[in-house]
C-alpha cells in the first residue's frame, strides 16, 4: 500500500504550523505501511547556506567532534545539529562538495539523506509517530514538505530504503506504487553517471527526475516524462526547492486525493488525511486524473 | 390524546440512534448496527464525523436509514443488504462494493470502483464517479449525476449504469450483459463494447431509473446505450489481442 502525503503552502502565516500539519497528515496514514516513515521539509532559505542531511546508526560515535573533523578537513567552520540518528550539517553553497567528501572520508559510515539550500530529510525504520517524534517534525517550519509511511514491496526494510528520496539538490520524492522497468532505468542512468545507493525503485525515480532536470527540463516536463519512461504503478509525490508536483500512472489504481485552498496545496493518499487542515470543509478537493501533470512552484 | 403525548409517539417510532465517531470507535457503530433484527424500532441512524473513516456502514442487513454527516473513506456501505445510506459528503474508493440490496446515495464524489461487484440495489452519486465505477457490477444500479473516470464497467455481468455526465477510456472494457447508458461523450470504449439502439424497452427502463434516482429535467432519450458485442464469449484467435 504505502501512504503519501504533501504540502505546499501559499500563505506564509502557516509557515510555522508546517511541521506539525504534516505530521499530523501522515501519523493519519500509519496503517497504510508499517516499515517505515519519512519527511522532507522545506524550511525557509537563510541567506548564504547550504545544508547536507545525514544519517548514522552509530551517532553517538560518528557525530562525535564530526564538526571540528571536518572544520579542519575543509579550512572553514561547519555546523552541525545533531536530532537523533541524523545531524544537519551547515556550510555555505560553494563547499557543499566538499563537505561532502570530507564526511565520506572521515565517517564511512554515515548515509546522506539530502542536500540543498533549503531541504532537510529525516527517515527511519518505524511507524510515522515515532519517527515524527524521533526528531520533533512537529515543530520544523518551513513552505513545503512531503512525506511517507512505507509498507516495503521492493527492497529491504532499511533507513536507506525509507522514502523520500533525494538524488539531486533540493529534490526529492515520495512513491506509491511499485516500477517494473527500474532496473533497466537504473542501467541508463548509471552510465549517464548517477549514483545509486539502495536496489529500491524509488530511487530510480528520483534520479530520473533530476537526471532530466539536469538536463533543463522543469518539474512539469520532468514529471510528464515518467509518463513514458517509467513503467508500472506511480503515484508520485515530488518536491524541488520552491516546486510541489504530483503525477499517476496512466491505469492510477494507487489512490490520491488533492485538496486546494486560497492557503495551501495539499496531497494525501486517502481524504483522512487532510481533514484535520484548516478550512478543508470549504476546500476544492479532487481526484487527479491518471497520466496528468499537477505542479505548483512559489 | 394531548399533543405532547402524539409528538412522544412520533418520537419513539422514529426512535433515532447518533454515533459521533469522533467520540466512539466505529467498531460499536459497526457492530450495533449488525446487532440489528427485523422490527427494531432503531430505523433512523446517524453517524457523525466521520473523517474520511474506512467501512462506515458495512454490512448492514436491515431495512434502515443512515445518514452520513461527513466524507468517508474506503468501502463504505459495502455488501448493504437493505439499508438505505446517504453519505452528506464525498465518499472514498469502494463505495457500496458488493451492495446486494437496498441504495446508498453520495451527495459528493465517489472514488474508484463505486459499486465494484455490486449484485443489486441503487447507488447514486450526485457528484462524480472516479475509475472503474461498476467494475464487475452483478446486478447493482448505479447511476451517476457526474462524469465517471476510465475503465469503468470493466467486465461488468449484470445490473444497469446511468451516466448524466461523460465517461472515460475504455467504457465497458471486456463487458458481459450489463447495460450503460451515458449521456455525454464517452472518452473510449473498450475491448468488445458497442453503442447499440435505444429500444422502447431501454427507454422505460431507463426512465425508472432516473425517477428512482432523483434525477429530473433528464430525458432517457438523450443516452446512448452501450452494451456487449458478444465476440468475446467464446475463443476465437482472431480476437486473441482483445482478450
Amino acid at each position: 500500500m504505502c501512504g503519501i502525503v504533501g504540502l505546499f503552502l501559499k500563505d506564509k502565516s502557516l509557515e510555522p504550523r508546517l511541521g506539525s500539519m504534516l505530521s499530523e497528515m501522515l501519523i493519519s496514514l500509519s496503517d497504510r505501511g508499517p516499515d517505515s516513515a519519512g519527511i522532507a521539509i522545506y524550511g525557509a532559505p537563510s541567506g548564504n547556506e547550504a545544508k547536507i542531511t545525514i544519517q548514522s546508526a552509530k551517532p553517538e560515535h560518528d557525530f562525535r567532534n564530526l564538526d571540528a573533523e571536518l572544520a579542519r578537513a575543509i579550512g572553514t567552520p561547519v555546523n552541525i545539529a545533531v536530532k537523533s540518528t541524523h545531524a544537519v550539517v551547515r556550510t555555505t553553497p560553494d563547499k557543499i562538495d566538499e563537505v561532502r567528501e570530507a564526511i565520506q572520508a572521515l565517517r564511512p559510515d554515515i548515509r546522506t539523506m539530502g542536500a540543498g539550500d533549503v531541504v532537510e530529510i529525516y527517515k527511519e525504520v518505524g511507524l510515522p509517530e515515532a519517527v515524527v517524534d524521533r526528531f520533533d517534525v512537529r515543530s520544523m517550519t518551513g513552505t513545503h514538505g512531503i512525506g511517507h509511511t512505507r509498507m516495503a514491496t521492493e527492497s529491504a526494510v532499511t533507513t536507506m530504503g525509507a522514502h523520500p528520496f533525494s538524488t539531486g539538490a533540493d529534490q526529492c520524492l515520495v512513491h506509491n506504487g511499485s516500477l517494473s522497468n527500474h532496473n533497466n532505468v537504473r542501467r541508463e542512468l548509471i552510465r549517464e553517471g548517477m549514483k545509486f545507493e539502495t536496489e529500491n525503485d524509488t530511487e530510480v525515480a528520483a534520479a530520473y527526475l533530476s537526471s532530466q532536470m539536469a538536463h533543463g527540463k522543469n518539474l512539469g516536463e520532468a514529471l510528464e516524462g515518467t509518463l513514458s519512461d517509467l513503467d508500472g504503478f506511480f503515484t508520485f509525490v515530488v518536491g524541488t526547492k520552491n516546486g510541489f508536483g504530483v503525477v499517476r500512472d496512466p491505469i492510477a489504481c494507487k489512490p490520491a486525493v488533492m485538496a486546494e485552498t486560497d492557503q495551501y496545496v495539499a496531497f494525501g493518499s486517502e481524504y483522512r488525511a487532510l481533514t484535520k487542515l484548516p478550512g478543508i470543509d470549504n476546500a476544492r478537493v479532487w481526484e487527479p486524473e491518471p497520466a496528468t501533470v499537477y505542479f505548483w512552484e512559489h | 390524546m394531548s399533543a405532547i403525548n402524539v409528538s412522544k409517539v412520533l418520537d419513539q417510532s422514529h426512535a433515532s440512534r447518533v454515533f459521533d465517531l469522533a467520540e466512539m470507535p466505529l467498531r460499536e457503530l459497526n457492530r450495533a448496527l449488525h446487532n440489528l433484527t427485523l422490527g427494531s424500532n432503531e430505523t433512523a441512524w446517524e453517524v457523525l464525523n466521520p473523517k474520511g473513516s474506512h467501512s462506515v456502514a458495512v454490512g448492514v442487513d436491515q431495512p434502515v436509514t443512515i445518514d452520513v454527516r461527513g466524507s468517508v473513506g474506503y468501502y463504505c456501505g459495502g455488501m448493504n443488504d437493505g439499508s438505505a445510506i446517504t453519505v452528506h459528503g464525498s465518499a472514498g474508493p469502494g463505495v457500496g462494493e458488493n451492495m446486494m440490496s437496498g441504495s446508498i446515495t453520495v451527495k459528493g464524489d465517489a472514488s474508484q470502483y463505486a459499486g465494484a461487484t455490486g449484485r443489486g440495489g441503487l447507488l447514486v452519486i450526485e457528484g462524480n464517479a472516479s475509475s472503474r465505477c461498476g467494475i464487475s457490477m452483478k446486478g447493482i444500479d448505479i447511476v451517476v449525476h457526474g462524469n465517471i473516470g476510465h475503465m469503468s464497467a470493466f467486465m461488468a455481468q449484470s445490473g444497469n449504469l446511468v451516466v448524466l455526465g461523460d465517461a472515460g477510456d475504455a467504457l465497458g472494457d471486456s463487458i458481459y450483459e450489463a447495460r450503460l447508458f451515458v449521456r455525454g461523450k464517452v472518452g473510449s470504449l473498450g475491448a468488445d463494447c458497442i453503442a447499440k439502439e435505444m429500444r422502447s424497452e431501454h427507454l422505460e427502463l431507463l426512465q425508472g431509473l432516473l425517477d428512482r434516482a432523483g434525477v429530473t429535467g433528464v430525458k432517457a432519450a438523450e443516452f446512448t446505450r452501450y452494451g456487449s458485442a458478444r465476440t468475446l464469449y467464446n475463443f476465437n484467435i482472431d480476437n486473441a489481442d482483445a482478450y
